[in-house]
């Protein structure tokens, strides 16, 4: 089962950060570093933007948009010790907080990971947008050929814009010195890094254990959703994997059918032109087909993929919330029993209650900001989807109607059939 | 047996073949009335039905098999509207086989129609190979009502004797048939079809007939391959969509907004997963009809090594002929053009006496007489032989052509339904998602 689940052993989590999950022995063709060409201002981005992201939703209004970020040209980086793929990210904003309208850096995707962690850490009951996985599925795509780097790409990309329209995360300190820092690993040293994630982290395997007394029933619920969710969202990945699995055993057989037709028109004369007919329709069914294995792999799974990761997002937000409340509990319970230390015990209770709310808060908010998402994004994608499958089966119809028409008898033969009828 | 004016342009009637009309759908089973006296014109055959039936068979053991209704009436009966029950009357797929059989061997000059296969193959995984299957039965008695209308069309065939009564006396038809004596034959035949034999001087036309017979069988086979397996995966396709239907149907219980539009959405990718079954049950008609050519091959095939057959034994008498006179020559010359064992004994043992010598002259002219008679004959069966399948090959090249691609133009008709429905679905369903 696909998905970002927190492994019971950390210690190898933590230490992959350090390892580099880019790491490949491949040379990029640097050909394909061609993205469309960047408009100059922000406002002309508008129109970009729509048209490179296909279903791409926009949530926010487009001129009220004030930051837009692409991510490209992905390109191999040889060092003594390692090869990994560096992606091109530029800003442009009209952000008072950022002191220049552009920027342009170059990240890897432990950089991306590491972002992930420090807004994870700093929004504990926020919904962060998830990040493609370290390694691929199996069956999927094979490992840093060009298809998944553009695919990850494309993640990277969408994974950056998301944090840019969510009107917390957009502010972190740490999206805009990601964003913006030619040299990011001084800033990854800096602050509360891996010891006290360490700790948060192994804290809350520790309290995951622990029950919480009262959960408020609005967080039950949400609990049970994502749950389901979670279930459904991975049935549906899988049904579409196999869909495309499919498919592509239904071309390639299709792509053996083809000569039967125009190797048997060899040995025939007045049967040949039917036959090379049908053989040319068959052909350009199957381009059809190959065309539509490309949307369903590179548009639709992609997007159902996001929500199966979002979905242990989601439920490791809801762990981390019955953490807190856990942890206010907790202290709150030793402030009953105890004498001594009462009122350094009362304040630190009152710092943990007012965490719980925030928490709470917090989690309520971006949770129907994500739900509002995942309907958007979700209906989208299965739109585009039948309009692809509609289109496939119109051009099929055509390339058939036109085969059709040539077979149509002309004017004297059928008058011929006609008479002797 | 009547022989047809060959230059008539007559069209042959093909049974289930549907007419593709202006729209793209297609009309039923219009079987097309050609000119000429053939015993189609005369009167309606159909195979109405087929039933099971249990009985003992010829080494005492109980079995299952398929009879079939066969159905005739008066052509001018059935013009004038009159509401004639048609005669009938109940025949085993093994009597369509003797049937066969008996005009193969009474005509090796005509390419005849084959029957639809013993046992179901090119199958997809859905199909069961087994004859018992309804969908089999059915394809069968369909195939062989096709059978029966190409004899009665045929020039020659039609006006058999032995084919009328398979049509008209259920009983003692078997006994009437094996009186021809045509069983002798057809054992030698096969014999014969079977050897190998070095001709001289085949024609060359026949020649290549035979290598277009083979190309023939290659290509529709390879086709019917290929396109069992697109199906088989098509099948695939379709069949994985049905489970968006059930996990739909699920996750629209958890949602609020969502909840109507993925419930209706399923129900159409639960029709998109079963509207297969009809597409690839249509599709086997197609099959049907390329593998009524890929048997037909075959039957094309046996006229040309017949044809083989005839000029080997022509070319086997005249070569007998030609040894027997120069034995004769031989013998009244006295001069030995060519080894014989006598003519060295003679050498050894001195010459025969007078007597024995007349005595065997004698035998060689009778022999010679009959030489030649036997060469005359088979010059005469030669030649026959090849003018009547030379007709009928050219007869069976254009009904090839014609029902081959009206065979492509009903495949492409199909294919024009399946992405109409296609269309349908997906857009329905499209419509499903826009109320997410």
């Amino acid at each position: 089962m696909s998905g970002q689940t927190v492994p019971a052993d950390f210690t190898e989590h933590m230490l992959d950060l350090d390892e580099d999950e880019d790491l490949e022995v491949f040379s990029k063709n640097t050909s394909l570093a061609d993205e469309s060409p960047m408009p100059n201002s922000p406002s002309s981005m508008v129109n970009q933007y729509r048209l490179e992201e296909d279903e791409e939703e926009q949530q926010q209004d487009a001129s009220a948009k004030d930051i837009f970020i692409t991510v490209d040209n992905p390109e191999s980086h040889v060092t003594a010790i390692e090869t990994f793929i560096l992606y091109r990210v530029v800003t442009k904003t009209t952000r008072s907080e950022f002191d220049s309208s552009e920027y342009e850096v170059r990240r890897r995707y432990q950089d991306f990971l590491w972002l992930r962690g420090r807004l994870e850490e700093n929004h504990p009951t926020l919904i962060v947008p998830p990040l493609p996985e370290k390694f691929v599925m199996k069956g999927m795509v094979e490992r840093f050929n060009d298809d998944f780097i553009e695919t990850r790409r494309k993640a990277l990309h969408r994974f950056l814009n998301k944090i840019s329209e969510h009107p917390i995360l957009s502010f972190s300190q740490h999206f805009k010195v990601f964003l913006t820092a030619q040299e990011l690993s001084s800033h990854k040293k800096q602050g509360p890094g891996f010891l006290s994630r360490m700790g948060e982290t192994v804290k809350a395997m520790a309290n995951s254990v622990r029950g919480v007394r009262t959960r408020p029933e609005e967080f039950t619920q949400m609990q049970e959703y994502t749950e389901d969710f979670s279930n459904k969202i991975c049935s549906v990945d899988k049904v579409t994997q196999r869909i495309i699995k499919e498919q592509r055993e239904y071309l390639d057989e299709l792509r053996q059918y083809t000569p039967t037709y125009t190797q048997w028109a060899e040995s025939e004369e007045d049967l040949a032109e039917p036959l090379k007919g049908v053989a040319s329709c068959v052909e350009r069914c199957s381009k059809e087909t190959e065309e539509h294995i490309h949307h369903l792999s590179e548009v639709l799974l992609p997007a159902l993929h996001e929500y199966v990761l979002c979905a242990e997002t989601v439920k490791a937000v809801m762990r981390r919330r019955d953490n807190i409340q856990a942890d206010y509990e907790a202290k709150n319970e030793a402030l009953a029993s105890r004498k001594v230390d009462q009122e350094a015990l009362q304040e630190e209770v009152d710092g943990l209650a007012d965490r719980v709310e925030q928490a709470n808060n917090a989690l309520k908010g971006d949770w129907s900001r994500w739900q509002d998402n995942m309907r958007t994004d979700l209906k989208s994608a299965f739109i585009c989807t039948a309009e692809k499958n509609v289109e496939y089966y119109e051009k099929c119809l055509a390339v058939w109607e036109s085969f059709l028409l040539s077979q149509r008898p002309e004017p004297e033969e059928q008058r011929d059939m006609e008479d002797a009828a | 047996m009547a022989e047809e004016d060959t230059k008539e342009d007559f069209l042959v009637p093909d049974g289930e073949t549907e007419q593709p009309s202006a729209d793209g759908g297609a009309a039923l089973n219009i079987p097309m009335v050609e000119e000429g006296s053939t015993l189609i014109r005369r009167m309606e055959i159909c195979v109405a039905e087929a039933e099971k039936r249990s009985g003992k068979n010829a080494v005492n053991m109980q079995e299952t098999f398929s009879v079939y209704l066969i159905e005739t009436r008066p052509m001018d009966a059935v013009a004038e509207g009159r509401n004639l029950a048609p005669d009938s009357l109940w025949r085993r797929y093994s009597e369509f086989e003797l049937l066969r059989n008996y005009l193969i061997v009474t005509y090796p000059y005509i390419v005849v129609p084959p029957l639809p296969e013993k046992r179901a193959e090119f199958v997809w995984h859905k199909l069961s190979a087994d004859n018992m299957d309804p969908d089999f039965v059915e394809r069968r008695r369909v195939g062989l009502e096709n059978f029966l209308l190409r004899v009665a069309s045929h020039p020659v065939l039609s006006n058999d004797k032995i084919f009328y009564h398979f049509l008209t006396e259920e009983h003692d038809w078997k006994e009437v048939v094996y009186e021809t004596g045509f069983q002798a034959k057809a054992d030698s035949r096969l014999r014969a079809l079977s050897a190998t034999f070095r001709v001289r001087n085949p024609d060359k036309r026949f020649m290549e007939m035979k290598h277009y017979s083979d190309e023939l069988q290659s290509h529709t086979s390879q086709l019917l391959r290929a396109r069992a397996r697109v199906a088989d995966r098509l099948y695939g396709v379709y069949k994985v969509h049905g489970n968006y239907g059930r996990v739909f149907s699920e996750w629209s219980a958890i949602e609020k907004e969502m909840g109507d539009g993925l419930q209706s959405a399923g129900h159409h990718m639960d029709a998109y997963a079963a509207s297969i079954d009809d597409i690839l049950e249509e599709e086997e008609h197609y099959a049907d009809q390329i593998k009524e050519y890929l048997f037909y091959a075959e039957a094309l095939r046996a006229v040309c090594r017949k044809h083989e057959l005839t000029q080997f034994e022509l070319e086997m008498a005249s070569q007998d002929l030609i040894s027997k006179k120069q034995q004769r020559e031989e013998l009244a010359t006295g001069i030995v053009r060519t080894f014989s064992f006598k003519g060295m004994t003679n050498k050894l043992f001195g010459q025969e006496a007078p007597e024995q010598r007349e005595s065997r002259l004698k035998l060689l002219e009778e022999m010679i007489a009959e030489g030649e008679e036997t060469v005359k004959e088979k010059t005469v069966e030669c030649e026959e032989h090849v003018e009547r399948a030379w007709v009928d090959m050219q007869r069976f090249r254009e009904q090839k052509d014609k029902d081959l691609r009206e065979a492509l133009i009903n495949y492409a008709v199909m294919q024009i339904s399946m992405c109409k429905k296609g269309i349908q679905v997906w857009s329905n369903a499209k419509e499903c998602f826009l109320k997410m």
